[in-house]
């Protein structure tokens, strides 16, 4: 054996060759290119693939994704399931008005407003503002932490100065807020004055009530606006009441009156209403007749009302001058004596004489105990006009030692805005509780700055014995502390407001107090069983009359209105409703004085429609000048101009500010309280264009009996399918129905069939379904350039139509009448089954689906725009721009930062620049209906899958349903019998638009039909 | 019995001897650029840079940038590109139609003719790319391609996918066709070329042409099959960007008259087009022996024809709205007529209807300045009809609730410069570098003995 035992690995190592061993010293022994060659040297060839190598990885690493935070759940909220939506009982509740709401959430944010159907307030229903409130939510433009004197302070430091303050001052403590009917905010309030004594608490409502709510209070002693049920009267008489548009409980009126304009077999009655008014207004489009008047002639007219009723009652009249003009009057009259009891009169006018005459027709009519009740007060409005101007001088004289601005903004919306804005430094403690910039926080001292109401508890009782809760549905996004919880810490009360406002709940309780309140937050609502009392009414007409100031009716007189968008102006920053066109005028954007057409005709004040570009006036009322442009608007009063409140915004942020003008300005303040006409008001020429940007400009449907198909109720009751336009095409069969002929291999539906019903006769117009769409489907604003540009993205459009001026020649068609009737039709993607769209597509980006709903595939569109031109309803809507993370579309809120967008609908797609978009017929809700249907292994019941325009419309104008369906509403409503070639409806008043293209939709519009006597000699 | 035919005029004119066509038309190739040519590229150069400006403002932003809206979907984008195709239409008319009859008095204009055909459909092909509003996806999403979409494919029912097919095949078509013409006259360039970069070019460029009787007889034929595939073409194309609008809904455009009328109105606009471009190459190129009176007045006579037809097409439409009792087709058509685009209507009839039939007149047809002047005026009616066609049909349609009126913008006019732009230059490339008249065919039909008159 040998010494030195040698160990190998291999023969190679054993043999150990040259190569081997030269190899071996290397550390990869096969050829490497980053060697060189195998002589070693680097080649070109490896310089080359090194470097493209090198290349690449630089660019690659350049070209780094975004780096995207998804942050887990630690742990995991019990509700909370990601892609689940959840839904939570609310109430809605900005500026004076409070509605019952189901807020959705998805992953903890709210998203979208629905109106909650357990409420008896308001029906279900919502309005365009509460549609629009979700965006406020996630407005940057809130204040993000309490203030002082401007600087960011804690709330600990804030609590500290004002509890000394308002411990030391001299002089009474104001609270100043809109009307507010909260029983624990009213509690709160009450902590407060325990502590400091000498609180008062002022209530006002930018568009005030108080004329009325001082006459019931002469007339039956009680200050309270009683319920009024639309639902119940056959004849409604207003006088530039807009019950329909700005009202309390706007939403169940809209409801109210929509169901007493619905015909079917067997209701073939529907209500009639008149309209006294001066500016269109909502209701005044929706009048069966519609007188208009001027402002100063109103309590004349009402004098004169009383008097026609009075004789038919058998009462003594009272002794007034007569109208110019009778004939509607005397009209309403008979048909108000005919539906005795079921009839209520009503009158926009603050003026208290005018109001208690009115009172006393209703008293008359026996309106009190049927169609009004005033047992029960609409609670929403509490403001007093003399209370507000008390609070106003007593602060001009130094008697108020601290001003509390709770969540109001009198700067702005009262005219005394002004005095309150140059003595407010004479209080020693001002402070606002705004959660967002306006003008009033401005000049306040203090800013302790509320929760946005869906972050707040709270409870309303916004109808006598009906209350409402509030929970959140997403914690504070800022630095914010709710109101009421403010006031408790400067009363030295340390409960939490939601304690609060559960000790306050604790005596309605029977039983456990836990399930009780659990199931009160469920259901959102309450009714405590309060009946309230009804209280005798005694009016002393004669003295009242002789009170009315009637002036002579010479001069061109200002009724200043609030829109059915911006309203009082609480939203102006919300985008949202900024584009949304106003129902009547259809412009955007911005208030103008609208005219009679004569008005315009005779002053040179003519408008150019193609163009959107509107002559500038000046108008000057009691000193001040405001310059606004005109717009003639058919069936404005002769004689009168109007002028919306809102605008002209100076500290509510990005997109409000500077649009349009201050109308508040223009409302005089007098010692019986706040008038919104004025007379005596100068309008000086035209000194400039300005453009106003409208949706619409074409006034009338020229005529055209296959787009608005409409009778009179008569005509109705004689056939139902009175007004009906059928179109025949001739065919070598003869003349057959459109639906007859075809090339087409026609859709067959196995499943379902979803379909939709409008309804013309019980569409109010109000507009809430365009708002309802956009925030259920992110569509984006584009800013008032871009609807000038004819660009705006509403999937759902309400089309506004005027009558015309005259039957003969495409000029007189095309002109609306100085007083017009008005029809409204929501438009939106008909889903036709022989679709238009679908054909000219050459990239197949819009299709059909198996339950007849016209599809986009974003995805695949590459933009042609072939299928909008060839929509005949032109629904479609192409993304002109790049409208997200865009800094030129700023004001499209909840697109641009990435707060506002925490209200995109997680369910629905952004689109990108250069696709095409429209009504889906909210695809993401019927899948999700159809999803849940399954899991639980059935078919989805009728009315569980609901598009968010149906959910939302107050008056329940649109239907939604499956068309295969036998037992769904829409199957019934529209008796359907399924042909070879579709679907045909047997109910008379139901059609196509543009039936003769023979596109099929699956949009059916069902007859506009107007309550209105044969052979009327009555102009409009 | 003894019969003569008349003395034929002579189709070139001037006495020009084989030498004399060869020498006349390679020298304006091989010669230096003249000042004129300078500045006529530097122009087109101008044109198409400040198109391109409007093209990327056009592409970076959106199609927004033009002045298009929710119920105007398409106006001068498509416009143009109608136009343009019209334009197209000479060329292949002329070659082919006319070779195939035998006319020989084309031979002296069919280059350059062709060469504008090819040039305006490329300017055409343009438009439909940019005005997608996807054009990165929709240069290539538009062809039925396999991808790994899944089964996705392209819409064979949409007109759209039809003009793609019909416009590539009717380019590719032109293209051949004119190249083929073009390989005899580069073989007489290269030898004639005296530096060695022309050699080459214009030898690769002639395919190694060698004139051989064989390679002659293979040439002729291959021109005669072209024609005979590019002549359905002709009629095929435009009737297909006719089905655009033929077969829509919209009132105005569901007509079915429009495939006859698109084509008269091409080759009407494509004459125009090609007077207006040899009027100028005549005068600077001096070939008023080439491109003689005769061809001016038989290029007139054929506007006055087609002039006609498009004439009786418009009163054909208004009588068949009328006829067919149809509301909104009646209203289209008034509103046409006397509606807020009334001007763009009329300005298409007096340019499209009436300037044509002026030349009834021997002493206007024959002149060079009037023809010049009406060449220019049909062309914009021809433009205007395409507006006229779908501005003022898409923007009153069948609801009154969207009727809006188009104005366009800055970046409109700018990407119509641009396609202008695109237009000269290549024409003007092609006018110096390439030989605009086809010497070998013209040698075929000038006097063979070669006398001087």
């Amino acid at each position: 054996m040998k010494e030195n035992k040698t160990y190998w690995k291999g023969i190679e190592q054993l043999e150990a060759t040259p190569e081997f061993q030269e190899r071996s010293a290397k550390e990869f022994h096969e050829y490497l290119p980053i060697n060189g060659n195998e002589e070693g040297d680097p080649t070109r060839r490896d310089f080359l693939k090194m470097m493209g190598f090198g290349m690449a990885a630089v660019s690659l690493a350049a070209c780094e994704a975004p780096v995207r935070k998804a942050i887990p759940y630690v742990n995991k909220p019990v509700d909370v399931d990601p892609g689940v939506a959840n839904y939570y009982a609310s109430t809605y509740s900005m500026g004076n008005e409070v509605c019952s709401v189901v807020v959705k959430t998805r992953e903890g944010r709210p998203i979208k407003i629905e109106g909650n159907d357990l409420s008896k307030v308001s029906g279900g229903g919502t309005t365009t503002q509460m549609e629009a409130s979700v965006l406020s939510l996630y407005d940057e433009q809130r204040i993000q932490s309490p203030k002082i004197d401007g600087q960011d302070t804690s709330w600990d430091e804030l609590d500290n100065r004002i509890k000394a303050e308002l411990a030391s001052n001299t002089g009474k403590t104001v609270i100043v807020s809109y009307s507010n009917c909260s029983p624990s905010t009213q509690r709160a309030i009450d902590v407060l004055s325990t502590k400091y004594g000498n609180v008062e608490w002022v209530q006002y409502d930018p568009v005030s009530m108080s004329g009325t709510l001082d006459a019931y209070e002469t007339a039956t002693g009680n200050r309270a606006y009683p319920v009024h049920d639309f639902s119940k009267a056959k004849t409604i008489v207003s006088f530039d009441a807009d019950f329909l548009g700005n009202w309390p409980n706007q939403t169940s009126n809209n409801r109210q009156f929509a169901s007493t304009r619905k015909l079917d077999d067997n209701k073939k009655e529907m209500s009639r209403l008149y309209s006294f008014e001066s500016n269109l207004s909502l209701t005044g489009s929706n009048a069966d007749y519609r007188d208009p008047i001027k402002p100063s002639q109103q309590g004349l007219y009402i004098a004169n009302l009383y008097n026609l009723l009075a004789q038919k009652a058998g009462v003594s009249t009272v002794s007034t001058s007569s109208v110019d003009n009778s004939v509607v009057l005397e009209k309403a009259a008979n048909d108000l004596w005919n539906s005795k009891a079921s009839s209520i009169v009503i009158s926009g006018s603050n003026d208290s004489n005018v109001q208690q005459i009115v009172i006393a027709i209703n008293d008359l009519l026996g309106a009190y105990g049927t169609t009004i009740d005033n047992s029960k007060s609409n609670n929403t409005r509490k403001g007093s006009d003399s209370a507000f101007s008390n609070f106003v001088n007593e602060l001009k004289q130094g008697q108020v030692g601290g001003v509390v601005f709770y969540n109001c903004n009198p700067v702005y919306d009262h005219p005394l805005g002004g005095e309150i804005s140059s003595n407010v430094s004479k209080a020693k403690t001002s402070i606002s509780t705004s959660d967002r910039n306006d003008e009033t926080t401005a000049i306040s001292k203090y800013l302790a700055p509320d929760h946005h109401y869906l972050e707040s508890w709270n409870d309303f009782e916004p109808v006598t014995g009906q209350l409402s809760l509030s929970q959140p549905t997403i914690s504070n996004i800022f630095d914010t502390r709710q109101a009421q919880e403010s006031f408790l810490r400067w009363g030295e009360n340390s409960d939490s407001y939601y304690d609060f406002v559960r000790a306050g709940w604790s005596s309605l309780a029977t039983g456990n107090f836990d399930s009780f309140w659990d199931k009160c937050l469920h259901d959102g609502v309450y009714e405590n069983g309060n009946e309230g009392t009804s209280s005798s009414i005694s009016v002393d007409v004669a003295s009242v009359v002789s009170n009315i100031v009637s002036s002579s009716a010479s001069g061109t007189e200002l009724v200043v209105y609030s829109n059915y968008s911006i309203g009082d102006g609480i939203h102006a920053n919300n985008p949202w409703l900024q584009e949304m066109p106003d129902p009547i005028t259809k412009a955007c954007w911005d208030n103008y004085l609208t005219v009679s057409l004569k008005y315009a005709r005779e002053n040179g004040l003519d408008y150019d429609p193609e163009r959107m570009v509107a002559k500038l006036v000046t108008v000057s009322v009691n000193g001040t000048s405001l310059q606004v442009p005109v717009i003639p608007q058919p069936g404005q009063a002769d004689g009168t101009v109007g002028l919306a409140l809102g605008y002209g915004r100076t500290n509510a942020g990005k997109v409000a500010d500077n649009l349009g003008v201050n109308a508040y300005q223009l409302v005089n303040s007098t010692s019986s309280g706040l008038n919104y006409s004025s007379n005596g008001i100068s309008i000086s020429g035209a000194e400039g264009t300005y453009q106003v940007a409208q949706t619409q400009t074409s006034q009338t449907y020229a005529g055209r009996e296959t787009v608005i198909q409409e009778t009179i109720l008569k005509e109705y009751q004689k056939d139902p399918g009175a007004g009906r336009y059928r179109p025949k095409i001739s065919a070598s069969t003869g003349k057959e129905h459109p639906y007859a002929i075809s090339l087409w291999k026609d859709h067959k539906y196995d499943n379902h069939h979803w379909g939709m019903i409008v309804d013309l006769n019980s569409c109010t117009g109000c507009g809430t379904c365009t708002i309802a769409c956009q925030t259920e489907n992110n569509i984006p604003v584009v800013g008032k350039q871009e609807v000038l540009n004819r660009r705006e993205m509403h999937w759902i459009r309400i089309d506004r139509y005027y009558s015309s001026r005259g039957d003969e020649g495409r000029e007189n068609k095309e002109a609306a009448a100085e007083n017009p009737e008005v029809t409204f039709q929501p438009m939106m993607c008909q889903h036709c089954n022989a679709a238009p769209c679908e054909t000219v597509c050459p990239v197949a980006a819009t299709t059909h689906s198996t339950e007849g709903l016209n599809m986009m595939a974003y995805n695949r569109c590459v933009g042609t725009r072939y299928c909008a031109n060839n929509c005949p309803y032109k629904v479609r809507r192409f993304n002109w721009f790049k409208y997200h993370d865009n800094a030129q579309f700023g004001d499209n809120l909840s697109m641009n930062n990435d707060l506002g967008k925490m209200v995109l609908n997680p369910d629905v797609t952004v689109r990108s620049r250069g696709v095409m978009e429209k009504c889906s017929l909210c695809v993401q809700r019927i899948q999700a209906g159809k999803l849940q249907a399954k899991k639980e292994s059935r078919r989805p019941k009728d009315g569980e899958i609901t598009t968010a325009c149906v959910k939302a419309c107050p008056a329940d104008a649109l239907t939604f349903g499956d068309m295969k369906d036998p037992n769904s509403k829409i199957y019934k409503k529209l008796k359907i019998n399924e042909l070879e070639k579709g679907v045909e409806a047997k109910e008379q008043r139901a059609y196509h638009v543009l039936e003769e293209l023979r596109v099929m939709p699956n949009v059916w519009y069902l007859t506009k039909v107007r309550n209105k006597d044969e052979n009327d000699k009555v102009e409009a | 019995m003894h019969a003569e035919s008349e003395v034929r005029i002579p189709l070139v004119t001037g006495g020009k001897t084989v030498h004399d066509v060869t020498q006349d038309i390679c020298s304006r190739v091989e010669e230096k650029p003249t000042k004129l040519w300078m500045m006529a590229m530097a122009i087109s150069l101008a044109l198409l840079a400040v198109g391109a400006y409007a093209v990327y403002l056009l592409l970076w932003n959106g199609i927004g940038m033009w002045g298009l809206n929710k119920t105007v979907g398409w106006a001068w984008d498509i416009t143009n590109f109608v136009w343009w195709v019209g334009i197209g239409h000479a060329g292949t008319l002329i070659s082919a139609i006319l070779l195939l009859f035998r006319q020989r008095w084309r031979m002296s204009i069919n280059r350059a003719a062709e060469a504008m055909t090819i040039f305006a459909v490329i300017c055409a092909a343009l438009f439909p790319i940019l005005h997608t509003g996807r054009p990165w996806l929709a240069f290539y999403w538009m062809f039925p391609l396999p991808n790994t979409f899944g089964s996705l494919w392209v819409n064979f029912n949409s007109p759209l996918l039809w003009d793609v097919f019909a416009i590539s095949t009717y380019f590719s078509v032109s293209l051949v066709f004119w190249y083929i013409g073009l390989i005899p006259d580069f073989a007489s360039i290269r030898d004639r070329a005296t530096n060695k970069v022309s050699k080459a070019i214009y030898g690769a460029l002639s395919f190694g042409w060698t004139g051989g009787a064989k390679t002659w007889s293979h040439y002729e034929t291959v021109a005669l099959v072209l024609a005979g595939l590019a002549t359905p073409l002709v009629l095929s194309v435009h009737t297909i960007v006719s089905f655009d609008f033929a077969t829509s809904v919209i009132p105005g455009w569901h007509t079915t008259i429009f495939p006859p009328y698109f084509v008269a109105g091409a080759i009407f606009s494509g004459f125009a087009m090609v007077l207006t471009l040899l009027l100028v190459t005549r005068k600077v190129y001096k070939l008023e022996d080439y491109i003689t009176i005769e061809h001016i007045e038989m290029m007139n006579i054929i506007i006055i024809v087609t002039g006609s037809i498009v004439g009786i097409a418009y009163i054909t439409e208004f009588f068949i709205a009328w006829y067919s009792g149809v509301e909104a087709e009646q209203y289209a058509f008034i509103n046409r007529a006397t509606g807020p685009y009334w001007w763009a209507y009329w300005s298409m009839m007096t340019c499209n209807v009436i300037s044509p039939q002026l030349f009834w007149f021997k002493k206007i047809r024959t002149n060079l300045a009037a023809t010049f002047v009406i060449s220019i005026i049909v062309n914009i009616g021809m433009w205007f009809e395409r507006f006229v066609i779908i501005v003022t049909s898409l923007h009153r349609d069948f609801l009154p609730s969207s009727w809006a009126m188009f104005y366009p913008t800055a970046v409109d006019i700018g990407t119509y410069v641009f396609s202008f732009g695109v237009f000269f230059t290549a024409f003007f490339l092609f006018a110096k570098f390439f030989p605009v008249i086809n010497m070998a065919e013209v040698k075929s039909i000038i006097k063979a003995t070669g006398q001087k008159k």
